[in-house]
């Protein structure tokens, strides 16, 4: 059996989860596929309409969502379901509870991984390393059960095949599960297209020159390819931009149809981030600038008078 | 107090990585502490200048030439060290239940962990090993403030940032944003090589063979148009949004 195990803020399912569906049914081959959903009932009813078998955790006691209570939770559901896989998307949540499960359940750990395939206890994994600069093979070699996180935005999200049951799962927890207290939470950004699920990205760097000319030219560009906003860690340092848009090394890692990078010099750390966009577009005006060796289309220039005239040609062909 | 500060030592990020038919190639290339986990031995150096009286202990799992990171802690303020000397390439979660082994064996109080990698990108040492000791955690931490018996910190989640309270002990996997890591200066470099630094053996811990294994790596490439457009503002923008429907077809 193969466990699936997704959150649900508000009462849809986030792209991942359908993508996590895909992983699923591409290794099942056979095998069950079943998916416990954190969250509110309406998500683990459309999670119904992708997989046979559908645990609800809606309980309040896993509200905030605290990796511990998660933890707990999925070893409860795996057990129940009868899993000997466990996938889950390789977001920040993600990517804390699935080592801690993999620890609970003595399996093996695939993180991150951007292709899987063979059967339980004998996964082969393609996933990067050294900053995204290697691709490796990894194969489990050992283990009762293998625990997968799957790199967002690389597989096809799922097509419905409904009919599957909701059971709803009441998870046991004791004291650690809430031993840690959350306060202060900042509100999400929002408005505009999650920049983990963005087909198009437009990233801002310091070559931008300051916050208002951030704003000025790269919102209206965003706006007009319904795209996510993206930043380096230089301007998120100074302050320009909240962390959560930061991509690279220590902040999200995307891989959009299309990338464009506004001012930005291209350094590993944020190459990392987004080295495998499909498309990458970048405007510096600096001819030698990194960023311009893993281009597809680049053009030198000052971004002030640049990104006005391509987000005013990207208006006109789009409302064409 | 006692702190550990688990550290790893990478290749530099400008360091240009080869792949041969045996894997990552990393003959030539220049060696450093993973950034990441600079910033634990800086929290933890930070914490004892607050007036905290805290021993810093550096503990790092890996073959001989970590000993040159582990001595950059050492010259930075860690008093001393715990290498477990070893060529076994063991996955997070194996290394987890090693380093548990001795962080229990030491009675630390606190665990700081880089929060990623930067040689596997892998985000799972710190998580993993708090669920071997039993202790709450801390991900992606970008302020910590102690308390008598606890911890208070800031960190990012996938939507934004909030804070979270935990009961010591507790791991806490640090980012950017923490602090600013200190250099080390020639005088502690030279005090440091008289610190202690313990080697232990592999064996000692009956790790096992491990979970996973490596088994190719390769350079990525991806192949780029490089496509550089000319003209004036006006005219480029308008070239590359041709370019992107009709010949990306992205748009
Ligand atoms: C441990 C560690 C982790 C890191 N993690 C990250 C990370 O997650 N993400 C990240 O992004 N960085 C990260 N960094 C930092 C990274 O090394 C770079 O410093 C950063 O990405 C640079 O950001 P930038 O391109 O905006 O700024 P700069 O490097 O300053 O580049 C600005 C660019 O803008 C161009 N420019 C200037 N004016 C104009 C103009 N008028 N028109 C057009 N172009 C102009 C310049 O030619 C230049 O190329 C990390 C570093 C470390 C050490
Ligand atoms: N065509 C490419 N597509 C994506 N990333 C690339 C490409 N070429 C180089 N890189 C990355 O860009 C960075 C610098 O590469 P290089 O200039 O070859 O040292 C490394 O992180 C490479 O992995």
């Amino acid at each position: 059996m193969i466990l699936i195990v997704t959150t649900a803020s508000g009462g849809t399912l986030p792209k991942s989860a359908r993508e996590l569906v895909s992983v699923a049914r591409e290794l099942a081959s056979g095998a069950q596929v079943a998916a416990a959903v954190v969250g509110p009932e309406a998500a683990a009813a459309e999670m119904a309409n992708y997989v046979p078998q559908v645990y609800a955790l809606t309980s309040d006691a896993l509200q905030p969502l605290r990796a511990e209570a998660l933890t707990a939770a999925v070893q409860q559901v795996a057990a129940a379901a009868g899993a000997n896989t466990v996938i889950m998307a390789a977001n920040r949540l993600g990517q804390s509870v699935a080592p801690r499960v993999a620890v609970r359940l003595n399996a093996a750990l695939l993180e991150d991984v951007i292709q899987v395939s063979g059967t339980a206890g004998a996964y082969e994994a393609v996933r990067y390393s050294y900053l995204s600069r290697v691709t490796e093979t990894v194969r489990t070699v050992g283990g009762d059960a293998t625990v997968i996180t799957v790199k967002p935005n690389v597989f096809a999200v799922a097509e419905p095949q409904p009919g599957g049951a909701v059971t709803a799962h009441a998870p046991q927890l004791d004291a650690s599960a809430s031993r840690v207290s959350v306060g202060q939470r900042s509100a999400a950004s929002g408005g505009r297209v999650k920049l983990e699920e963005a087909s198009v990205v437009v990233a801002g760097g310091r070559g931008l020159g300051s916050a208002d000319a951030f704003t000025a030219l790269v919102e209206p560009m965003a706006d007009v390819l319904n795209a996510g906003v993206a930043s380096t860690r230089a301007v998120v340092d100074a302050g320009w931009r909240p962390y959560a848009e930061q991509v690279g090394q220590t902040g999200k890692s995307v891989a959009p149809e299309l990338y464009i990078a506004l001012g930005i010099s291209g350094a590993v750390q944020h190459l990392s981030g987004m080295n495998r966009s499909k498309v990458i577009v970048a405007v510096n005006k600096d001819a030698d600038a990194p960023i311009f060796r893993i281009v597809d289309y680049g053009i030198v220039g000052d971004v002030a008078q640049v990104a006005p005239a391509l987000t005013a040609a990207l208006k006109e062909a789009k409302g064409s | 107090m006692k702190l550990i500060t688990v550290l790893k030592q990478v290749p530099d990020a400008e360091a240009r990585i080869r792949a041969g038919a045996a894997g990552v190639d990393l003959d030539g290339v220049t060696f450093v502490i993973d950034g990441m986990d600079e910033y634990g031995v800086e929290e933890a150096i930070r914490l004892r200048e607050a007036g905290n009286e805290v021993e810093i202990v550096a503990l790092a799992l890996g073959p001989a030439r970590y000993e040159e990171a582990i001595r950059t802690a050492l010259a930075l303020g860690a008093d001393r060290a715990v290498h477990i000397e070893t060529d076994v390439d063991l996955d997070p979660i194996s290394q987890a239940r090693v380093l548990a082994q001795v962080v229990q064996q030491e009675g630390a109080d606190m665990v700081l962990v880089g929060g990623k990698q930067a040689d596997w990108d892998s985000a799972a040492l710190g998580p993993a090993l708090a669920e071997v000791l039993g202790w709450p955690h801390s991900d992606w931490t970008t302020k910590l403030e102690l308390a008598a018996g606890s911890v208070t910190v800031e960190h990012d989640t996938d939507d934004g940032h909030e804070s979270l309270s935990m009961p010591l002990p507790a791991v806490i996997t640090t980012q950017q944003g923490l602090n600013e890591p200190r250099y080390p200066t020639l005088p502690n470099i030279m005090k440091a090589k008289r610190k202690e630094l313990a080697k232990r053996a592999l064996d000692e811990f009956g790790a096992g063979a491990g979970l996973t294994q490596i088994t190719s790596q390769q350079i990525q490439t991806r192949e780029r148009l490089g496509k550089v457009i000319e003209g004036d503002a006006a005219s480029a923008a308008a070239e590359l949004v041709r370019l992107l429907q009709s010949e990306a077809k992205v748009l």
